[in-house]
């Protein structure tokens, strides 16, 4: 284990780059997100949001680059970096045919720690029994959403969380986001929409494969 | 030594290194296939049991060669592409898939044809057939699952996974298939196992697998600067070198 | 080590008691296609005794084949797959959990099934017993290295039509050792040979295609 440099500590990627077909998506990107610091990637729909996301957490390999995490390569280091992410996508990712509760169980027993207790805030206390197929859009997303804000991953990567929230789910969301920063977390959130995010945040565009 | 293995991952240069190579494959390899020609059909002498039917071993037991050789070298190009993440490597797989499959192709025409005269029919359940059968339908697999793939690099990995796991399994495949014959067929006749091979006939067929390497080498060299083309087309060494 | 395989297999078993109805179908065509061959070829008892073992394999290999497209599609749709990639479990075990509740699910009730099936090929009641051993040492083996094929095919429109051709020619040594083990029991002769050599194909797989399938996990997921 190489000593850890203060200025590699936390989410870093250097020169990304990425195809898909002809449009080039990722132009030699670079990024940082220290502990504490949230980033929120804006830019209209196609623009390679969903697709940096993929890529900062592992799923896709880009062409050329690497993401690091604390100073060396992710894929140098799946377990220890999959350990520290907390990764909710466009997918909810819950089985449709276990209850809400068996789905956040599954989840936290696959993250390696006990399932805790699930607040009143999360808004899905009176679904918690019920399959997960007969869910709304909305109960669905906060489901997902709990995976993450529930887990003690350090680092959040959320693809439009905001999406089908209502304005109490995003209120808290935001609260949750303000905590998970407050204590020296990491989050790096998609989105498309003008759902004000959490204060500490900062919104960067992300246009012809660039951050601007 | 990676320096060189470096230089020769580099798009530009492994196309102007397969340009080179090229036209040297081509006449090499059209020039030893014309001598093992003549040296299979004039020099070598008919067989006294097959008589001059024997003479397609001549084309069926190269082609049969390059049907395996060339599914292993897919095998070991993709194993380097994932391990190092060389595009090229991949490119080279790609190239010699369909070249493989028509090596393969060619193996089972040239085996019926030459079954023909042998056993009264085009087709018999003979061992070697019917492994060189399966190998086609890997080629297809192989060739299938990157054409269902619209991105190239996934095209890529997922084609090289099934590589590697084909060439575990020839080996098996051909194992397996040959104990089967053994229980049905206890009596066909045994085509290159025939011990009373003479140097006249042996140095043909020497020379015909050589010549066929080169001539996959060459067709080889063609396919993987279109493969470079199609992959590099955004390049901008392209334009400076066309 | 065997924790991560034993959690797969409980949300497995649990998520598909619940959709029994999907466990229904590899059965069912199982035998369909075990009643198309005598209506097709002759309802002659010598005849069936001596495509019976052949024919069974056939059917149970075809039988998986359907059940195999299945394997990771429903957790790459919802995105479950996802989640099991990026989990800070070994996927590797991960994968072996998936195909070990697959094979319990959709292959155990075909073996369970098979005598009865035997039966009606009027299969002596030793070859039946190899048959289902054979059944019992091999299908794992096809269930492993469906799981790559599966895997690599899963986010394939044209998924299931790619995973046949992939598959097929892959399980041939498989078919063969299985139904030639079942056809020596029919005529008396000595089995072990092939019976080991399932075994050990299966051995094999099992230490070897789980690699193939996470590899190609993540290939289908970029």
């Amino acid at each position: 284990m190489p000593e850890l440099n203060p200025q590699n500590i936390g989410l870093s990627a250097s020169g990304l780059l990425l195809f898909r077909g002809e449009r080039c998506l990722l132009n030699h990107l670079a990024l940082r997100v220290a502990p504490g610091e949230g980033l929120v990637l804006r830019g209209p729909n196609g623009t390679g949001k969903t697709t940096l996301l993929r890529v900062l957490c592992g799923l896709t390999l880009p062409e050329e680059g690497d993401v690091h995490w604390n100073g060396i390569a992710i894929r140098q280091q799946r377990n220890e970096w999959q350990r520290a992410l907390g990764w909710s996508g466009h997918k909810a990712g819950l089985k449709s045919e276990l209850t809400v509760r068996e789905n956040l169980e599954f989840a936290a027993a696959l993250a390696g720690h006990r399932p805790g207790d699930i607040p009143a805030e999360l808004g899905l206390a009176e679904c918690l029994d019920l399959p997960a197929r007969v869910l709304s859009a909305g109960q669905q997303r906060r489901s997902s959403l709990a995976r993450v804000l529930l887990g003690n991953a350090l680092v959040w990567l959320l693809d439009e969380p905001y999406t089908n929230l209502d304005t109490q789910g995003q209120a808290y969301l935001n609260a949750c986001l303000d905590r998970h920063l407050a204590a020296g977390g990491i989050a790096v959130i998609a989105s498309h929409g003008n759902a004000h995010s959490a204060l500490g945040m900062t919104e960067q565009t992300l246009m012809n494969g660039a951050l601007q | 030594m990676w320096t060189w293995f470096h230089k020769l991952a580099s798009p530009p240069h492994a196309y102007r290194l397969a340009s080179l190579l090229q036209p040297w494959l081509f006449w090499l390899a059209t020039a030893l296939m014309a001598m093992g020609a003549y040296g299979g059909l004039f020099v070598a002498p008919s067989d006294y049991q097959m008589g001059d039917a024997f003479r397609i071993l001549y084309i069926h037991a190269p082609a049969a060669y390059m049907s395996m050789a060339i599914y292993v070298i897919m095998a070991v190009t993709s194993a380097i592409g994932m391990i190092w993440r060389i595009k090229l490597a991949f490119a080279i797989s790609a190239a010699s898939a369909p070249l493989g499959a028509w090596f393969t192709a060619l193996a089972l025409a040239s085996g019926a044809i030459w079954g023909q005269p042998m056993w009264g029919t085009w087709w018999v359940w003979d061992a070697r057939l019917t492994s060189e059968l399966i190998l086609l339908f890997l080629y297809f697999g192989y060739m299938g699952l990157r054409a269902a793939y619209d991105d190239p690099n996934q095209a890529d990995r997922a084609s090289g996974i099934i590589a590697i796991v084909g060439v575990i399994n020839v080996p098996i495949i051909k194992f397996s298939v040959d104990w089967w014959n053994t229980l049905h067929q206890p009596a066909t006749i045994s085509k290159l196992d025939n011990p009373s091979i003479t140097a006249d006939m042996l140095w043909p067929l020497l020379v015909m697998i050589v010549a066929f390497n080169l001539f996959y080498g060459a067709v080889l060299m063609n396919r993987f600067r279109c493969e470079i083309l199609n992959r590099e087309r955004n390049a901008r060494w392209l334009p400076e070198l066309l | 080590m065997i924790a991560p395989v034993w959690l797969l297999l409980q949300r497995e078993m649990r998520q598909s008691f619940r959709r029994w109805s999907d466990l229904i179908s590899p059965l069912v065509f199982f035998v369909v296609v075990a009643t198309l061959f005598p209506l097709a070829i002759s309802p002659a008892a010598d005849v069936l005794r001596q495509v019976g073992p052949g024919v069974l394999w056939v059917a149970a290999l075809l039988s998986m084949l359907l059940s195999m497209n299945r394997l990771f599609r429903d957790d790459y749709e919802d995105g479950s797959l996802e989640q099991l990639v990026l989990a800070p479990q070994p996927l590797v075990l991960l994968v072996l959990g998936k195909v070990l509740a697959h094979w319990l699910q959709m292959v155990l009730p075909l073996l369970l099934l098979t005598p009865a099936v035997a039966t009606a090929y009027d299969l002596p009641a030793e070859a039946t017993w190899v048959l289902l051993l054979s059944l019992l040492l091999g299908t794992p083996a096809l269930s492993l290295i469906g799981g790559i094929t599966a895997a690599l095919t899963v986010g394939l429109r044209q998924g299931a039509g790619v995973l046949a051709v992939l598959l097929l020619p892959l399980s041939i040594p498989v078919l063969i050792f299985g139904s030639r083990a079942t056809d020596l029991a029919v005529t008396g002769m000595d089995t072990t040979g092939p019976l080991m050599l399932l075994g050990a194909m299966s051995i094999l797989a099992a230490s070897l295609a789980p690699f193939g399938i996470a590899a190609a996990l993540r290939v289908s997921l970029d």
